[in-house]
């Protein structure tokens, strides 16, 4: 078959809402994306493990370090079905991994910014989770089978590290004067990181038709942000809290909240390399990667001996 | 010495006793041994196997999904083969 039929082909298949499989024929372009996109989605779970691993040490008791420690491992999972899902494509996680270390690969804007205090852990969970969540379900609908699959498992997952950190964030919103002020706090520094992770907004942003022909792209950037914010700004109110936002407004027409206006430039600066933690972030990884590779020579080296030992054996 | 990231091992599932192991992804892993501990930490951390079965990647073999059609069509025109083929009529019982 020539190209254009087998992209006719490849269009159909998925208009029938059928998954692309990885040994199925696929555009280069489509391929493409699905790596840029994928390995980043990856790289953010690795990453994003920093700022919460960072008070792993300080849980204020057992019960919240067993959760802390529980979730951080989750997302050193989601890294891996989604580096997995990633080399479906034909790329190495070797050469996925040096992407990141070299800075050409990007991950979330959103694991840029520090965690100061243990109310920050509630943040995360509720807030960035919970925007993760929005934009993840709309991707276990698109077209690339081993993706699809991956997202499933961790929206599952994700669930549980959505609702501790809004537990979290109640018990300190019902909490000493103090403690709710600490929750206040998180929430005013993590709502607009948060709304901006969901993606620059569509006018600046445009989705090619392609990608969402391709299912590559399943939803707007804005119209996932309004549904995440539809959905989170009451569960705010019931435990109490303000979203830092003079000019959110409730419409009541369309049930949905009007957000005042987003600093873009701020988005991009810390894309650019230059939020609070980038560096900081970044070299955390590249110094996990060398100091481990010691390990993985090791454990190749006892694999191979024992596998010398087996034959003559 | 380049640095391999090891390599993949399939993973097979069983979840409960007396069904079959289901493939649920792949991990990196120096040996088998190591891979069954990884794929233990990568996809059972919610009880949900009761048995894990590892294959190096590189010696499963797959069908390719261009002669899918062709390769199959052999079954698919037997319908005879599927109990739904034969009319029995009414009343007849235990068939």
């Amino acid at each position: 078959m020539d190209d254009a039929k087998q992209l006719e082909a490849f269009e159909a298949k998925i208009a029938s809402g059928a998954k692309i499989e990885p040994k199925d024929w696929m555009p280069e372009a489509y391929r493409k994306q699905l790596i840029r996109m994928m390995s980043q989605h990856a790289h953010s779970e690795i990453v994003g493990m920093l700022p919460e691993g960072n008070w792993i040490t300080r849980a204020p008791n057992l019960r919240r370090k067993a959760i802390l420690l529980a979730k951080v491992q989750d997302e050193a999972g989601h890294g891996l079905y989604l580096y997995s899902a990633t080399e479906t494509l034909g790329i190495d996680r070797s050469e996925l991994l040096a992407q990141l270390h070299t800075g050409k690969a990007k991950y979330s804007s959103i694991f840029n910014y520090p965690t100061l205090t243990w109310a920050d852990i509630g943040a995360i969970g509720w807030l960035v989770d919970g925007a993760a969540i929005m934009n993840q379900t709309a991707l276990a609908r698109g077209s690339y089978g081993p993706y699809c699959r991956a997202m499933v498992r961790i929206c599952k997952e994700e669930s549980f590290h959505n609702r501790q950190g809004y537990e979290i964030m109640m018990h300190l919103a019902q909490g000493t004067p103090e403690q709710k002020a600490l929750a206040q706090d998180a929430l005013n520094r993590w709502w607009w990181p948060s709304i901006m992770m969901l993606g620059p907004s569509d006018d600046q942003s445009p989705n090619s038709d392609q990608l969402m022909r391709w299912k590559v792209k399943m939803e707007s950037n804005d119209a996932i942000r309004q549904r995440f914010i539809d959905r989170t700004v009451p569960q705010a109110d019931f435990i109490g809290l303000t979203i830092p936002d003079k000019d959110m407004k409730l419409d009541e027409k369309t049930g949905s909240y009007t957000h005042g206006p987003i600093n873009w430039d701020e988005f991009f600066e810390v894309i650019k390399g230059n939020g609070p933690c980038n560096a900081n972030r970044l070299k955390a990884r590249v110094d996990a990667d060398k100091k481990g590779a010691w390990v993985r020579e090791a454990a190749t080296a006892y694999a191979a001996k024992r596998s010398k030992e087996k034959l003559v054996a | 010495m380049t640095d391999s990231q090891w390599p993949v091992w399939e993973v097979f599932v069983q979840a409960n006793p007396g069904i079959s192991h289901k493939h649920v992804g792949n991990v990196h892993a120096a040996d088998a041994e190591m891979a069954i501990q990884n794929a233990r930490d990568v996809y059972t951390r919610r009880s949900e196997g009761i048995s894990i079965w590892v294959v190096p990647a590189n010696n499963i073999s797959a069908s390719s999904p261009e002669d899918q059609g062709a390769f199959f069509e052999p079954s698919n025109d037997k319908p005879y083969r599927h109990p739904t083929f034969y009319k029995i009529p009414e009343g007849v019982k235990y068939l």
